[in-house]
């Protein structure tokens, strides 16, 4: 199996990892290796089998919709790369 | 000296007052200098780890001592730690500070240990060698050559060359039972939900969890009894009680039936390791364990399904990096999706880049019920297998990995061959299941082989027993590499 360089972009925008015309290469060659190996699930039999989407199936716990934590915005922003007033700063937006 | 004794010899001592923490911690970070060239620390926190030694004995002396009080121990750099680097091996976090520990810090702090450092990891996680690390490869003690295998090597390597008697690591595929085996040391990966992923920084969701590595089974009770335990801030977190680990370990081996998935003792692994996988089960057999034959059919499924599964989860739990909120932010960027391409594309080494990658291809519209889908129902199927070999059977038991350490570099180039490392361990994480690799001799090169043992969810009380029965008879344990 193996994945064409349109395909390696269309993935690469959609994960937003800018990938360089040098690397489009070694990607599509990684990439197609692994769906090579990928491919091998379809040997396995699964029809009408549930997918499991976690083990034991376990389901998540819902907890009263109260407030737990406290305020730390600003211990959080510490870690950010540019803040001003409380607010993350960006480039400008064009769409 | 100092440093051979295990982890419990050694909170022992500090609470009889025959060593001080003091002494312990500064020895500790004495032989991690000595040390560097494995590069099994990421960071290494000395007047933390002192200041801590000194408050423990001041504990000590009052004669309140807690689980681990005085004990110096390392942490897998995935784990969260306030004040200190946490880079999960990445240069996406080369300079990230968490303002909180994460649950399983936080519980080795209550417990009294000393935390002397972080330890070098696969980037992210993701490999099983450490050579994905931006900070450079860990050298396996036993062979500098060597890796000392992955995701968790450097505390693999920080434990075999005894510069700490146990550290933490991680676990989504193997990562914790391949470098146990790899370093010669008993590594356990617990059942999911057993111990706390907050503040763990996230691989796979549904497959991370984290666990002990240690030089035998005892310690590796002592610290799972330290990590394990509900935690309403993980929502994964099961609410159950931990059973008393340390003194499960008497248990004896008669009567327990160790189920030999044909699967595992095929010809795809070294013959060397399938002889002393043979020859530790001989020994349990002796002590009055009974083997059976067991099938788990559909494990070649194993590979390609979590290579779908944990690739899936990656590309959706990364995507927090963004170089907007923290971790690395391109200085190269005009507009918002420039900074969000660039910083990923800076911030990513290539094995994160790739798993990412088709992580999101498999989740990609018109591919996702061919992959991913696909993939959750093998997981069913897979975790079947298990249930159905465990009716005969109390542990499962094979090779942790089929071959024993490779040199560095061997694989790098060929991710696929890489991902094989993870054939008898990745569908232990699929399943959920505890999954424990102990040592079992050494091969011809004077490399350690690592005997794996599955249990059933939950029980993790009898692979640590089956493990320490077996390292009373047993010395591999035992064994130090030449030079440390």
């Amino acid at each position: 199996m193996s994945i064409s360089e349109k395909d390696v972009l269309r993935v690469a925008h959609l994960a937003r990892i800018r990938v360089s015309s040098d690397e489009l290469g070694d990607y599509q060659e990684g990439l197609s290796g692994i769906l090579s190996l990928v491919e091998q699930m379809h040997d396995c039999d699964t029809d009408g089998v549930e997918p499991m989407a976690h083990p034991q199936d376990i389901q998540l716990r819902l907890r009263e919709d109260q407030v737990t934590e406290p305020d730390q915005r600003d211990a959080m922003q510490e870690s950010a790369p540019q803040v001003d007033e409380g607010l993350y700063l960006v480039p400008r937006v064009i769409e | 000296m100092l440093h051979e004794h295990s982890l419990t010899a050694l909170r022992d001592m500090l609470r009889r007052r025959e060593i001080s923490s003091t002494e312990l911690t500064r020895h500790c970070l004495d032989r991690i200098a000595q040390h560097k060239n494995l590069n099994a620390f990421v960071t290494v926190d000395e007047s933390g780890a002192m200041s801590a030694a000194a408050a423990a004995d001041e504990q000590l002396a009052r004669g309140e001592a807690d689980l681990l009080t005085g004990v110096p121990i390392a942490h897998k750099d995935i784990f969260c730690t306030r004040g200190i680097l946490t880079t999960c091996g990445s240069k996406m976090l080369e300079n990230f500070v968490s303002p909180y520990d994460a649950t399983v810090v936080e519980r080795f702090h209550q417990a009294g240990s000393v935390t002397v450092g972080k330890t070098n990891m696969d980037e992210f996680a993701m490999g099983s060698s450490n050579e994905t690390s931006f900070f450079g490869s860990v050298r396996n003690p036993w062979d500098p050559n060597r890796v000392p295998g992955g995701s968790s090597g450097g505390s693999a390597a920080a434990v075999a060359a005894c510069l700490v008697a146990g550290a933490t690591g991680t676990d989504t595929g193997g990562s914790i039972r391949q470098p146990a085996a790899f370093c010669g040391l008993t590594g356990l990966k617990p059942s999911y939900g057993r111990v706390s992923r907050y503040g763990m920084i996230a691989f796979a969701s549904s497959l991370d969890q984290g666990g002990p590595i240690t030089r035998n089974a005892e310690d590796a009770a002592l610290m799972l009894q330290c990590m394990a335990g509900f935690d309403p801030r993980d929502s994964t977190s099961i609410n159950a009680p931990t059973p008393d680990m340390t003194t499960l370990l008497g248990t004896e081996v008669r009567g327990l039936r160790l189920g030999l998935p044909k699967e595992f003792f095929d010809t795809s692994v070294d013959g060397e390791v399938l002889e002393k996988v043979r020859e530790s089960l001989a020994v349990l057999e002796r002590l009055g364990a009974t083997l059976v034959d067991v099938s788990l059919p559909n494990s070649a499924a194993g590979i390609p399904c979590y290579y779908v599964i944990a690739p899936a989860e990656a590309s959706s739990n990364l995507s927090r990096f963004d170089g907007v909120r923290f971790g690395h932010r391109s200085e190269h960027a005009e507009e918002l999706v420039d900074l969000y391409e660039n910083s990923r594309a800076e911030g990513f080494g290539e094995e994160v880049k790739r798993r990412i990658l088709i992580g999101t291809y498999a989740l990609s519209a018109g591919y996702y019920d061919a992959y991913y889908l696909k993939a959750q129902k093998i997981r069913r199927v897979i975790a079947q297998d298990f249930e159905t070999a465990f009716e005969q059977c109390d542990v499962i038991v094979g090779p942790t990995s089929p071959t024993t350490a490779f040199p560095l570099g061997a694989k790098t180039q060929d991710p696929v061959a890489m991902y094989l490392n993870d054939i008898f361990t990745n569908t232990v994480n699929l399943a959920g299941l505890p999954g424990l690799s102990v040592p079992c001799g050494f091969d011809t090169a004077g490399l350690p082989v690592g005997l794996q043992l599955i249990g059933k969810f939950m029980d993790e009380a009898s692979l640590l027993s089956t493990a320490h029965q077996l390292q009373q008879e047993t010395d591999w344990h035992q064994r130090m590499p030449e030079g440390c």
